[in-house]
């Protein structure tokens, strides 16, 4: 039996304010927001005696510790899974802490994904993509969206899913972000707005798909106890794990390409943390397109396969509804810090400092990653 | 589509999928399978996920295949498509058991459904490298 149940908890995070265009390198945006989340859990740099650096990103752990003048480091992984990586660093940091190996372990991911290299650039250097890259990339298939772009046609052409399924997930992303002042995209869009917003890789349009920004997040997690006395409230761990989909080097060779690494990681860790669906108060769902939250929410076991396109529609899935989703705007409205954003979103709901996008009496929440050609992560939070 | 645009990342064969690319120069399609339990992979690897065999062959195989999935490409990511959009990408089940993704000869994606017949077509792009794609199977072929 897994006992990484509730022995870890969140106790800082931290964000810098997300641009399009900056000056600041992806060292100083991941600087600042590691200071950010130090800071929240009443600690210095040189308390941190662990990093999860992020394995696609150009900063690694020797770069903060170099200006962290951390003088006992103990610990440094990465996680390789492309978007997925963030949450599942999280069951890395908790691994680390309780066994002792590790007090506290910083998560930190700052990328200039608008003002440097973009996805097609970046995902050309990542080696869970060299068979796509000798197979795929040359017939014309050189991006995420060209990738994910056929699964989500055929879960189209086999459940009935439609593209104004879509716009609803890319709406309500959107009008949460207009609740979040540190949030790029906060103008209010219709499902017309979505409609016409021009063809990327059909069924993809420009507004399926989420956006290249600068910036930096970061999270601190610390051991259980002594989560229990420092200087905010502890968010537990309660639930961690990643899942690899069947074929995951090529989506082309996948038996079924509408299930993602996520549907097998789901079932462990809601069973790890106690909880089902039903208790789930609140979602943070790595969405880099708006059919993929679609997908994962049938994998998470929320619906049944082909159900997802149903179950987005009526406001379920806002602000509100019975399980409120990217209260923050997401990949698609609020930022691309590849899913950390989403990690800082789901504890400051835990710990009820959201203001306007609050979910009332948010108590038990999860949060995915979604990664490379279907890798998955999902972390099962609650309030002490 | 027309002849490439030079600037088209090229693949760079390797020691474990150069008969895959040699065949396509001679437009053939010849993929692997396992020389132990003849279950054919692709793209090419060194072990078979069935029986862990590090033993591998080569065959001729049909170019006949339905429809799986599809994308059309409205926003090139790569200059060197800048020139060719819109395009059709295919996944295609092979009746030989695995699938290929390649572009579709033509650029009307009206006509395509899940388990449309196509059938495997080549496209020379220099001395060396033979690229995939597929045309619509049909019915009086």
């Amino acid at each position: 039996m897994n006992t990484l149940r509730d022995t870890a908890a969140v106790t800082g995070v931290g964000e810098t304010r997300y641009t399009r265009g900056t000056e600041k390198s992806a060292l100083r945006l991941t600087l600042e927001a590691s200071l950010a989340a130090i800071r929240d859990a009443g600690l210095t740099p040189p308390d941190i005696d662990g990093i999860v650096a992020y394995a696609s990103g150009a900063v690694v752990a020797e770069d903060l510790l170099t200006n962290f003048g951390c003088e006992d480091f103990r610990f440094s992984a990465t996680t390789p899974m492309g978007g997925a990586s963030a949450v599942a660093a999280l069951q890395c940091a908790s691994m680390a802490v309780s066994t002792g190996v590790a007090t506290h372990v910083l998560i930190p991911l700052g990328r200039d994904g608008y003002s440097g290299a973009r996805i097609n650039r970046r995902v050309g250097q990542m080696r869970q993509f060299r068979v796509v890259s000798e197979f795929e990339a040359p017939v014309g298939a050189n991006a995420p969206a060209q990738y994910y772009a056929p699964m989500a046609r055929r879960h189209m052409e086999l459940y009935g899913t439609t593209s104004e399924q879509f716009a609803e997930v890319a709406l309500t992303m959107r009008r949460h972000a207009a609740l979040n002042d540190n949030a790029l995209m906060r103008t209010p869009i219709t499902v017309a707005d979505h409609h016409a917003s021009r063809m990327i890789a059909d069924p993809f349009r420009l507004l399926d798909c989420c956006l290249e920004s600068d910036g930096g997040a970061a999270v601190v997690v610390s051991g259980a106890e002594r989560a229990t006395d420092m200087a905010q409230p502890p968010i537990l761990l309660s639930g961690m794990g990643v899942g690899h989909p069947d074929s995951p080097s090529a989506i082309t060779q996948r038996p079924d390409m509408t299930r993602l690494g996520l549907a097998k990681a789901a079932p462990r860790v809601f069973e790890m943390a106690g909880v089902t669906p039903d208790d789930i108060d609140v979602a943070e769902i790595y969405d880099c397109f708006t059919y993929t939250v679609i997908c994962q929410l049938e994998d998470l076991g929320f619906c049944a396969k082909g159900e997802g396109g149903a179950f987005v529609e009526g406001g379920r899935i806002g602000l509100g509804g019975a399980l409120p989703t990217n209260t923050h705007g997401g990949l698609l409205s609020q930022a691309h810090v590849a899913g950390l954003n989403h990690v800082v979103e789901l504890v400051r709901q835990l710990r009820g400092e959201t203001g306007a996008r609050q979910v009332d009496g948010a108590e038990v929440g999860l949060v995915t990653g979604y990664g490379d050609l279907g890798d998955g992560s999902i972390a099962i939070m609650r309030r002490q | 589509m027309t002849q490439r645009d030079r600037d088209t990342p090229l693949p760079v064969p390797t020691a474990e999928s150069r008969p895959y690319w040699n065949g396509l120069r001679a437009h053939r399609l010849v993929l692997q399978r396992c020389a132990a339990c003849k279950r054919p992979r692709h793209y090419p690897r060194p072990m078979c996920a069935a029986c862990f065999s590090l033993d591998h062959e080569w065959f001729a195989a049909s170019e006949q295949g339905l429809v799986h999935s599809w994308t059309v490409c409205h926003h090139a990511f790569h200059r060197g498509f800048r020139s060719e959009t819109p395009y059709v990408l295919l996944t295609v089940d092979l009746t030989d058991g695995v699938r290929m993704v390649a572009p579709l000869v033509e650029a009307d994606a009206s006509r395509l459904s899940i388990g449309l017949p196509v059938v495997l077509d080549y496209q020379d792009v220099n001395e060396e490298i033979t690229m995939p794609r597929f045309r619509i199977h049909e019915r009086d072929e």
